[in-house]
């Protein structure tokens, strides 16, 4: 099935199956293997991009679905200001030794940004709470709530928040 | 000094920047020319005969390009998977070793078992195709827990068991301990279980294999915790691929915790098949299939009694433990519940008698080995609970208890009454500060405003020691491990002066890219930015053992340590020629070789630099070139250990335990990144309180289907679950090794079972509970507030 | 997943159509019927894909209703200052379904129309006494649940909309999985003028009501009101989470909770 949509600022035409999931086209069709797959029920949240500016578990979304969408990855996040820059939840991740393994990383960060668009001045229950869908295995969260504090904190503050 | 990249400093880490922009690279991420899919057909039994494979209507489906089973195998002369360690029963005869088919032929052994591999253009298809493949089972009757196991009329896992022993194996000096327990004054008991546990990383198991044809070389990517042993089990007892045309890549791993540490069938399977059908295979377990072949962790039953003086002096211990191999014998699988179980029941504590037996049973359940801790929560969690016990029976308080108890600190080095020697510690000062931390003394006040909400609350504690550092080679040679557990590092210095370490351990997750080059950035003085830290390619890095047990820094890092150490050593030879000094006089600081005495000094990229382009270098005695490799086998375990304190306080009508603080001050040695050391006892407390609070595997008794088969029924530790943790080292050195290390990759786990339990029990001991089993959910704590009313009330 | 067709209707009656010539299934937000066909027990031959029918969206009180699109999707009725303004339990409800991944995407029809035991909509649903609008008929909530991932829908009948009356106090009480964090027990209770409803999901194989409750609490809105009245544990649902006598006791605890809630709203 023919299908266009936006992947990271980049307008994208595809030959598609019916059957292949957004993760599929993202990580095989488009080579943007950032995006992860961490179980097959729907509960990790390794593979958390958005859609149309919100965070979508790209596992449980028939690529098809996304026809005229803006499809946003971690590879699409970084560089807007600049060749090596990090988006602040990037960067918030990295100084708050938010990651150890990397392998939840991108699709926490994603749903951090989404978290970050709706929230000026969260608390640190409101964050993890927000993590429900988003599993990690090695830093026992700490580190992550923590940088999201600090991201959601350094988007409003730089003006990088968009609406949700 | 003043070196802002050395050893303690808590700089960012060097391996960040690949994985927050989603350019990290994973074994399923590995795309090559022509590549295959390849999909396992696993058992839906616990344990039946296989009366055959019909795979012709999937061979006739456009794009199959393979259906393989076990007799496939068996026809190309593969190998059964090894067992890398060889225990000893009571009897003095060998663990009994069965084989250990790549996939099953004759009979399955567990849900999960695999029974064919399907390979396929793509893996949607591969799947469609298992789907259309008949497999004809004689379903037998399955056995799954370990007391049933060993009554008599069990199913026999293995026709030639009958009686599902695996090994009877026992530590300790039973005469002397009989007798401390004739003797005593008081005899504290406890039954426990410790809850089977599914390790999850979040990144599944993968495998990619590819065979070059025209140089007759293999690659496999595999998501390994110990690509050399991999490539050394599977190239030579496997697959019998020689070993100077096998490389084995373990990439980015995304998470071990002991369950990528192991050689497993899929990855000697795809690489068969890759070198069969001439095809690169790949495979990347789903979740749900991770589950039920991805070995699983814990699983003992146990009975302990603790003999104590009228004063609540500890005088001896007797364990008997059973524990769950279940259906075959993984890598490390009976080393776990014994060689790192029984050794550590002394714990923190002078108990001069200590006798302890464990049966080592099959069963038709997922085999169980090595996660995070790895026989040692178990150990801690025995000891700990039964400590609580006593000083409930015996009208203590806990902390009193165990003071009365504790290894003086001026008494180490200190040897138990089971094999180990603790070369440093100083339990006191960690429970005091553990103590102090927790607001323990205040607890009293919080407990009663708690009440008045109508919640339960309770302060828990636990001590704990590790024996990590795996492993001095003899000793573990002795205790019936088949390789060595030495580590080796090559520290490779380029004419700049920039570095490049390659090193036999792995990293998933643990930060050696950033802590490995602090230790060479302290010793050579120059920034961590310029060193560059190589792992996880046989075909780059000389040989090494891998990452687990708390290893890499002690082990692998001494052997870095001692790389430099020879890179230094050369480095003042070239300095003494070119600085025309004796070499004596020849000091390194501050990355300058300098003349003792003198301004006369030289930059260590200089000295590099020389010895690269040897116009006027002493030729006739030193060769050129400046790179030096080192094996380093421990003398010694490490011994971390520490004091944990937990505050939890529990819904009296739903029996919900909310876990409101945690403390923990442990003794890791020497800390060379603290904001990695933080992140490392973050983790691994809270992989020990999904333990405690909800996580459980649990297999229906009679079909021995994983009733916990999903994240849907296997409760993983959430955001939520957790208040924010107190992290404190309070580090002795280890006395056996240069860098003072002793390892925290483990410790969270192993302190954390034993102190939130020992809070969920003291929230509930003003009913009269004096133990509850793991994991304390809800419905199990309403039960047992139902059942102690009901008591009281009957009082 | 086995391969399918895929059609995204832009009107109700294509939707409907193509159901028909089709003989495939509706996907909503797929939350539920894409985990289930990625592990194949699911086996569409066709997909129609009702995000594109406006006809289906919508979110609007008048007259003491609240009429919700049943492309609704959970943050939606979460975010909606109409929803808040007529019945925020049910904003609130939406606000704990799933997680915010799922929330984006999952939608009211969806959820209603596959029936999970342990999903927390249809406890509004039954609770609030709302009337489920097809493109044939209107069902009452009463009739609408009839088993274990069965509703009265018939092959092809398209959910268009639900109506729930704006009672005059309502709280939902959700005891969640440790695991799933879905509903063990979720009960849904709202005081009308003309009495109380409690409905409960989670505990049995589909949503049910508890007239002993409801009675209780007709006469006295008090958590106080139902402490004597036991829950039986036959024919309730039991799993390695839970077992029926504990699910029939959180059933109790839950009603109190929601009753608390609502009186303190």
């Amino acid at each position: 099935m023919e299908l266009t949509l936006t992947v990271n600022g980049r307008k994208v035409a595809v030959d598609v199956p019916t059957d292949m999931l957004l993760v599929d086209l993202l990580r095989e069709r488009l080579g943007l293997t950032g995006t992860h797959v961490g179980c097959d029920t729907s509960q990790c949240g390794a593979c958390v991009v958005h859609a149309d500016g919100v965070s979508v578990k790209s596992c449980t979304m028939l690529a098809v679905a996304a026809q005229g969408s803006q499809v946003t990855s971690i590879e699409g996040i970084s560089g807007a200001g600049g060749r090596n820059s990090l988006h602040p939840m990037q960067q918030a991740f990295h100084e708050n030794h938010g990651l150890q393994c990397g392998f939840c990383t991108p699709g926490m960060i994603m749903s951090s940004i989404d978290f970050a668009n709706r929230n000026a001045a969260p608390t640190e229950a409101e964050v993890r709470h927000w993590l429900e869908g988003n599993m990690c295995r090695c830093t026992g969260y700490q580190n992550i709530v923590a940088s999201i504090l600090a991201g959601t904190a350094a988007m409003h503050a730089t003006g990088s928040v968009e609406a949700a | 000094m003043g070196n802002i990249t050395g050893i303690g400093a808590a700089i960012l880490r060097k391996e960040d920047k690949r994985f927050i922009t989603g350019r990290g690279n994973y074994v399923a991420d590995v795309k090559l020319p022509g590549m295959t899919y390849a999909v396992f057909i696993r058992s839906p039994h616990a344990h039946a005969r296989l009366l055959g494979i019909d795979a012709s209507a999937a061979l006739d489906m456009p794009g199959v390009v393979a259906v393989l089973t076990g007799a496939d195998l068996k026809a190309d002369g593969v190998g059964g998977i090894p067992c890398g360690w060889g225990i000893t029963g009571k009897d003095g005869l060998p663990m009994k070793e069965p084989p250990h088919p790549a996939m099953a032929h004759g009979k399955v052994r567990h849900v999960g078992d695999a029974v064919a591999l399907v390979v396929a253009e793509s893996v949607d298809l591969a799947r469609l195709a298992a789907d259309a493949v008949v497999v004809e089972y004689d379903v037998l009757p399955a056995v799954v827990g370990v007391i049933d196991a060993l009554m008599p009329g069990a199913p026999a896992v293995f026709e030639d068991i009958p009686d599902n022993l695996c090994c009877d194996w026992e530590i300790g000096d039973r005469a002397a301990t009989d007798a401390a327990f004739a003797s005593a004054a008081h005899v504290a008991k406890i039954n426990l279980v410790n809850n089977r546990l599914i390790g999850n990383p979040m990144e599944p198991r993968a495998a990619v294999a590819q065979y070059e044809s025209s140089t007759g070389r293999t690659t496999l990517w595999s998501t390994s915790q110990f690509p050399h042993v991999v490539k050394l089990l599977m190239g030579n007892f496997v697959l019998g691929i020689p070993q100077h045309k096998l490389r084995v890549i373990a990439p980015d791993v995304g998470g071990g915790f002991g369950v990528k540490q192991f050689h497993y069938a899929e990855e000697a399977v795809i690489t068969w098949a890759a070198r069969r059908l001439d095809v690169p295979v790949k495979w990347v377990s789903e979740r749900s299939e991770g589950f039920v072949s991805d070995a699983q962790g814990r699983d003992h039953v146990t009975e302990a009694e603790m003999a104590l003086d009228e004063t609540g002096k500890f005088l001896g211990l007797r364990v008997s433990t059973v524990a769950n191999m279940g259906g075959y014998l993984s890598t490390f699988g009976p080393n776990i519940p014994t060689n790192l179980y029984g050794p550590l029941l002394a714990g923190v504590y002078t108990t001069p008698a200590i006798y302890c037996e464990v049966k080592v049973v099959f069963t038709n359940t997922v085999p169980v080995d090595a996660y995070r801790g790895a026989g040692r929560p178990e150990a801690t969690f025995v000891l700990e609970r039964l400590v609580d016990v006593a000083a409930a029976q015996l009208g203590m308080d806990r902390v009193a208890i165990r003071r009365h108890n504790m290894i003086p600190t001026a008494a180490y080095p200190y040897q138990t009454p089971v094999m180990m020697e603790y070369d440093s510690g100083d339990p006191t000062g960690c429970l005091d500060r553990a103590l102090a931390l927790s607001d323990w003394d205040g607890f009293a006040a919080r407990r009663a405003e708690a009440a008045t909400r109508g919640r339960y609350r309770g302060i828990g504690l636990a001590t704990y020691v590790e024996a990590c550092g795996l492993a001095p080679s003899r000793i573990a040679g002795r205790l019936g491990a088949r390789g060595g557990l030495y580590e080796s590092a090559t520290v490779r210095v380029h004419a700049t002066g920039d570095v490049t370490v390659l090193i036999g351990t792995h990293c998933h997750g643990q930060g050696h890219e950033t802590t490995f080059a602090q230790i060479v950035s302290e010793k050579l003085g120059i920034p961590a930015d310029k060193i560059e830290v190589v792992f996880g390619d046989t075909d780059k890095v000389q040989f090494g053992m891998g990452t687990y047990g708390s290893r890499s820094l002690s082990v692998g890092g001494s052997a870095l340590a001692k790389s430099v150490d020879k890179v230094i050593l050369k480095g003042r030879k070239i300095a003494a020629h070119l600085l025309e000094a004796g070499e004596p006089d020849i000091e390194f600081a501050d990355g300058k070789f300098s003349v003792a005495g003198t301004d006369r000094s030289l930059k260590f990229e200089e000295i590099c630099l020389a010895a690269y382009i040897p116009h006027n270098y002493p030729l006739e005695v030193l060769e050129p070139g400046l790179e030096e490799q080192s094996f380093y086998d421990p003398v010694n375990f490490t011994f971390p250990g520490g004091a944990h304190v937990a505050e939890v306080e529990i819904e009296a009508d739903t029996g919900t335990v909310h876990l409101l603080s945690y403390v923990a001050v442990d003794d890791i040695g020497t800390v060379i990144n603290p904001m990695i050391v933080a992140g490392q006892l973050h983790g691994g407390i809270v992989q020990g309180a999904g333990q405690a609070l909800c996580e459980t595997a649990v297999y229906d008794d009679s079909s021995g289907q994983l009733l916990s088969g999903s994240f849907m029924d296997y409760a993983m530790p959430r955001a939520d679950i957790m208040p924010n943790m107190k992290i404190v080292t309070h580090s002795t050195r280890c006395t056996h090794n240069d860098l003072g290390v002793k390892g925290c990759g483990e410790v969270g786990t192993i302190g954390s079972p034993a102190t939130v339990m020992s809070a969920v029990v003291d929230a509930l001991s003003p009913l009269g509970i004096t133990h509850v089993d793991m994991p304390a959910s809800p419905n199990r704590i309403w039960r047992a507030i139902k059942a102690a009313r009901v008591a009281q009330a009957a009082e | 997943m086995h391969p399918f067709t895929y059609h995204r209707p832009a009107t109700l009656a294509d939707a409907a159509g193509l159901l028909q010539s089709t003989g495939g299934v509706g996907i909503a937000g797929g939350m539920s019927l894409l985990p289930v066909m990625k592990h194949r027990l699911a086996t569409p031959s066709a997909l129609i894909d009702l995000s594109g029918v406006a006809a289906l969206t919508g979110i609007a009180a008048a007259d003491g209703v609240l009429t919700l699109g049943a492309m609704a999707r959970h943050i939606a009725v979460a975010n909606s200052p109409v929803v808040a303004a007529s019945i925020p339990a049910l904003a609130a409800l939406a606000g704990g379904i799933g997680d915010p991944a799922v929330r984006n995407r999952g939608t009211l029809g969806g959820a209603v129309a596959n029936a999970d035991p342990s999903a927390d909509y249809p406890a509004a649903v039954v609770g609030l006494g709302a009337t489920v609008v097809t493109d044939r008929r209107e069902i009452t909530a009463d009739a609408f649940f009839t088993g274990l991932f069965a509703t009265a829908l018939e092959p092809g009948e398209l959910i268009v909309a639900i109506r729930f009356p704006v009672p005059q106090a309502a709280a939902y009480a959700k005891f969640r999985s440790q695991a799933s964090r879905y509903a063990v027990v979720g009960v849904f209770v709202a005081k009308f003028a003309n009495g109380v409803r409690v409905a409960v999901t989670g505990a049995g194989p589909s949503v049910f009501r508890v007239p002993a409750m409801e009675a209780a609490l007709s006469a006295n809105f008090d958590a106080s009101a139902i402490a004597e009245i036991a829950i039986p544990a036959d024919g309730l649902n039991g799993d390695i989470h839970a077992e029926p006598a504990y699910r029939a006791h959180l059933v109790s605890v839950m009603t109190g909770r929601a009753v608390a809630a609502a009186s303190a709203a």
